[in-house]
Formats: structure tokens, C-alpha cells, sequence
């Protein structure tokens, strides 16, 4: 979480050396706790053994697939659950922020909704969407669709009124000002929101998978867990982090540069 | 033909659970093709009659209509100029220009012409891909015009449009909406709290009282102008140093003075 607001270099530099130095010391006390023999292995595998670990998944297979092939089939899930709900959310929250009867229809449903953490559809998602694709992107779609929609529709609320004003005397329709106004005045609230939907659905992903019978990283740590395999079930979570870092880096590289060419 | 009429409109508010009066009986007769401007001090209501006209507000008794149609909503038949130019921030300047002509439907081959015109016509040749952000308040406000021009509105409306722009920029602009209102005469409604600007620009000027708003006078500008020969003088200041503009200013500001000093103290 390094906000670099304007600042000199040196304070830069002071923060890139304070992140590192934070990172070795957490790591080496991890290490030396791990090598103390104070717990058994099991209970808490050092990094070494994570990393070799990971190493280890990354040519061998585990439960049918190598850390890669978990990977990305858990990387391909979350991908239609998060494009699904960024594709349903975004465009009802817009109509919804323009068109007040479709606000008064979803309102009441979406309000009770969002509170239904995405892990209690699990017993749902697997019987009605089955254990394959469908099962696990229904939940990743439940954690990842209120952001997309919350964040669209409160854009829409608050664009310019005198902006909304000028379309109107312009004699634009109202489909016309949700594409061509509402949109593109909205577009750093919904970019702000597919950052917190994609770290949701990433999120609901361990959930989506304890459902999935054959493959995702999700599966993998599952097998772990019931191995006593704990080295494993720990590389799961670091490859989870490490995607996730990557997912909201993607996100907010696209964000910036949307962001500069919409520039105001 | 667009002529707007005003029969005897009144609104009222209600604010904190007190009504009061914004807009009191306002009769008024726009003739097509006739520039009116409205002057009178913040708080006369005098916005609220242009976006009566606009359909963005409506009269809580009394009837606004253009050529005897009552207005119920907005159309692209009466454009706007706002004082805040509300151009659209993510559209280029030929994009604000052409957006009317899209909404009617336009494709793009039949609008390039029709912007193009405008473009020049507003000074704005070698600036149409830019966007609002890179341009001064002055050529926002010419982007904002040639996007009203541009769909030949019957009427046309503008709140206060040069109340944002610096003293120069402003002498310019009126300049600049004399020449084209010449040559493209529309119905115009032009709402400002200047006084010179509406002597400079309008046929007729509406002097209007404060709370509740009602019509106080109506000045005519434009037989003054045609026997005292205005329109041979190029330049603003020529015009406003003419005998007969300052004695037209001078009898403006004594109108609105007089309601000034009538007003409760508070």
C-alpha cells in the first residue's frame, strides 16, 4: 500500500527501503520461528519450504495438475465471473442511476443481496449451475457484480447536472445519455469499482473451488488440507496473494491510462 | 416561424415550509426572430423563464408556449448556451459540435459538412480535435454556441453565457454574436445582469423586479438603433459611446436602482 503522493525523491526512496527492510524482517522471522522446532513442520512451514514448494508444483503434478495448470484454471474462472459481473453490473447500474422506476424495481433486491456473503451460494451454485464452470463463476460473479453495479450507478448520480441538462436541450434520448454521458462521466467511479470487484471475485475464489471437483488452486489447497499436506495448502495462498497483486496492478495501470486519455 | 409567448406566469416555491413568490402575472411576447434580452437583479427569476422556454422548468400557473404549442419538455428546436458551458469534458470540440446532429439522427458523412461550417463560421478552424479542458473559457463558450447553432434551432436560449469569461474576452464575444446573429437571425432569449450588453445586443431589453420577479419595463433598443445607425460602427466602444446608448444605459440603471432602494431593508 505505498501511496507515493508529491514528494521528493529522497521520501521515495526512504519508502522503497522501508518496504524492503519490512519484508526481509518478516520473512526472516518466519524463517527462524519455522527453524526454532518450537512447532512441527507441519504446523508452520518456513519459507524455504514454501518456495521449494512451489517449485516442486510448478514441474510435478498435484492432485491432476502442476501449479500452473491450477493456476489457470482458477485465473480462467475468475475471469468469466469478474467479466460477467463487470458486464451485467456496469450497464444496470447506469440505467439505474438514469431511469428511476428500474432504481425502484433492483433497489430492494440488490440492498438485501449484497449483504449474502459469496460463500453461502456455494450449496446453490454447485446444484443449480453443477460443479464445472458454472457452479464456482456464480459465486465469484456474487462477490465481484456490487462493485461493478454500486460504483456505476452512484457515478451516474452525481455526473454534472448541467451536463445532463445539455444532452436533454441537445435533444439526446435517454439510451443516448446513459452511452454518451452517463458512461464516460462515470468511468473513474466504475474503474475504481472493477478494482475492489476484481479483488472480491479473486477473493471468493477459494470458496468457488472448494465446490470444483478436478482442477484450480482453490482444489489444489483443499487436497492439501486433507493430506495434512500443509506446505502446499500455504503455496496456494502465496500463489493466490501474488495473483491478486498482479490482477489489481493490470487494473490499475488501465486505469491510469484510460484515466489520461479521457483526460479533464 | 418561432415566436415565444408568455401569458401570464407565475411560480411559486416552497421553501422550509414557506411558498414564495418567484415569478409574478410575466406577459411576454418574443416576436420571431427577435433578440430579447432580460435584465434585472439575482433573484428576479429571471433564469427560470429562459429554462421555462428551455422544458427544464415549468410555471405553477400560467402558459409558456413557442408558435402556440405549449412547452412540455426539451428539444433540440430551442438550444441552450449555459453559463458554464456544459461541453461535454470526453468529446472533442468537433464531437460537442456534431452531438445535436448525432441525436437527430444524423450519420457522421452528413454532419462533417454541417460542423465544419460552424467550426469556421465560430473561428474555431485547427482546433476541432482538441478538447474542452486544452481551450480558454472564451473558445469554450464559441464551441458551446456553434454546438447550439449548428442544429438552426428556431430559438435560441442563453443564461448569462459571457458572466464567465474575463472583460476582453467578453468584449469579443459580444462582437462575435452580433456578427453571427446577423447572418443567422434566430429568436434569441439572452438573460444577463449587464446592462451594456443588453443595450449592445438586444432588439428590446426586459427590465425585471426583484422578488416577486414581474416586468417593470420594456425597452426598445432596436428603433434607436436603426435611426442613430449602430450598426455602421465596428466596434463596441463606438457604439457605447454614442449619445443615445448612454442615455438607454442610464435609463436602465435608474430602473433597476429605484426597485434597488425600494427593497426592504434587511
Amino acid at each position: 500500500m505505498a501511496e507515493v503522493t508529491p514528494g521528493s525523491r529522497r521520501s521515495g526512496r526512504r519508502l522503497a527501503v522501508l518496504s524492503i527492510a519490512g519484508m526481509v524482517g518478516f520473512f526472516a522471522f518466519w524463517q527462524l520461528l519455522a527453524l526454532s522446532g518450537w512447532f512441527p513442520e507441519r504446523y508452520l512451514p518456513g519459507p524455504a519450504k514454501v518456495v521449494e514448494t512451489m517449485f516442486a508444483l510448478s514441474i510435478d503434478k498435484y492432485s491432476g495438475a502442476t501449479l500452473w495448470g491450477h493456476l489457470t484454471a482458477s485465473i480462467g474462472r475468475f475471469g468469466i465471473g469478474f467479466l460477467l459481473a463487470a458486464a451485467i453490473g456496469i450497464p444496470l447500474g447506469l440505467l439505474m442511476g438514469w431511469y428511476r422506476w428500474l432504481d425502484d424495481i433492483v433497489s430492494p433486491f440488490f440492498e438485501t443481496l449484497r449483504f449474502v456473503a459469496p460463500i453461502a451460494w456455494v450449496p446453490f451454485a454447485g446444484l443449480w449451475f453443477g460443479t464445472g464452470i458454472g457452479g464456482p463463476t456464480l459465486i465469484i460473479f456474487s462477490g465481484a457484480f456490487p462493485p461493478c453495479l454500486i460504483n456505476a450507478y452512484r457515478g451516474a448520480k452525481f455526473v454534472d447536472k448541467r451536463l445532463l441538462e445539455a444532452a436533454r436541450t441537445l435533444g439526446a434520448s435517454g439510451p443516448r445519455i446513459v452511452a454518451e454521458v452517463l458512461l464516460p462521466a462515470s468511468l473513474p467511479s466504475i474503474l475504481a469499482g472493477l478494482r475492489v470487484s476484481a479483488g472480491i471475485g479473486w477473493q471468493s475464489l477459494v470458496g468457488a473451488e472448494l465446490i470444483v471437483v478436478g482442477s484450480g488452486v482453490g482444489y489444489m489447497m483443499v487436497q492439501g488440507q486433507l493430506n495434512v499436506d500443509t506446505p502446499i495448502v500455504m503455496a496456494g495462498m502465496v500463489a493466490i496473494g501474488l495473483v491478486g497483486v498482479v490482477i489489481d496492478f493490470t487494473l490499475r495501470s488501465a486505469e491510469g491510462r484510460i484515466k489520461k486519455h479521457w483526460g479533464r | 416561424m418561432s415566436r415565444i409567448t408568455f401569458e401570464k406566469v407565475n411560480r411559486s416555491f416552497v421553501r422550509g415550509g414557506e411558498s414564495f413568490q418567484a415569478l409574478a402575472d410575466v406577459d411576454l411576447v418574443v416576436e420571431d426572430r427577435e433578440f430579447v434580452a432580460i435584465v434585472g437583479p439575482s433573484g428576479c427569476g429571471k433564469t427560470t423563464l429562459m429554462r421555462m422556454v428551455a422544458g427544464l422548468e415549468f410555471p405553477s400557473t400560467g402558459s409558456v408556449r413557442v408558435d402556440n404549442v405549449e412547452i412540455t419538455e426539451p428539444g433540440p428546436d430551442r438550444a441552450v448556451v449555459f453559463q458554464a458551458f456544459a461541453l461535454f469534458p470526453w468529446k472533442s470540440v468537433e464531437e460537442n459540435i456534431g452531438f445535436g446532429l448525432k441525436c437527430k439522427g444524423m450519420g457522421a458523412v452528413e454532419r462533417a459538412p454541417i460542423v465544419k461550417r460552424f467550426v469556421e463560421l465560430m473561428g474555431l478552424a485547427s482546433y476541432e480535435s482538441a478538447y474542452p479542458h486544452q481551450l480558454s473559457g472564451g473558445m469554450q463558450q464559441r464551441v458551446a454556441i456553434a454546438r447550439s447553432y449548428a442544429l438552426e434551432p428556431g430559438v435560441l436560449l442563453m443564461d448569462e453565457p459571457f458572466g464567465a469569461l474575463d472583460a476582453q474576452t467578453r468584449v469579443v464575444m459580444q462582437e462575435e454574436l452580433i456578427r453571427i446573429s446577423r447572418l443567422n437571425p434566430r429568436t434569441v432569449l439572452f438573460i444577463t445582469h449587464a446592462v451594456d450588453e443588453a443595450v449592445y445586443l438586444a432588439d428590446r431589453v426586459v427590465v425585471m423586479s426583484r422578488r416577486p420577479g414581474r416586468i417593470k419595463e420594456i425597452i426598445d433598443v432596436r428603433s434607436v438603433r436603426q435611426r442613430e445607425n449602430w450598426d455602421s460602427l465596428e466596434h463596441i466602444e463606438e457604439v457605447m459611446d454614442t449619445a443615445s446608448f448612454v442615455h438607454l444605459r442610464t435609463h436602465i440603471w435608474r430602473l433597476l436602482r429605484e426597485q434597488h432602494e425600494a427593497a426592504p431593508a434587511h
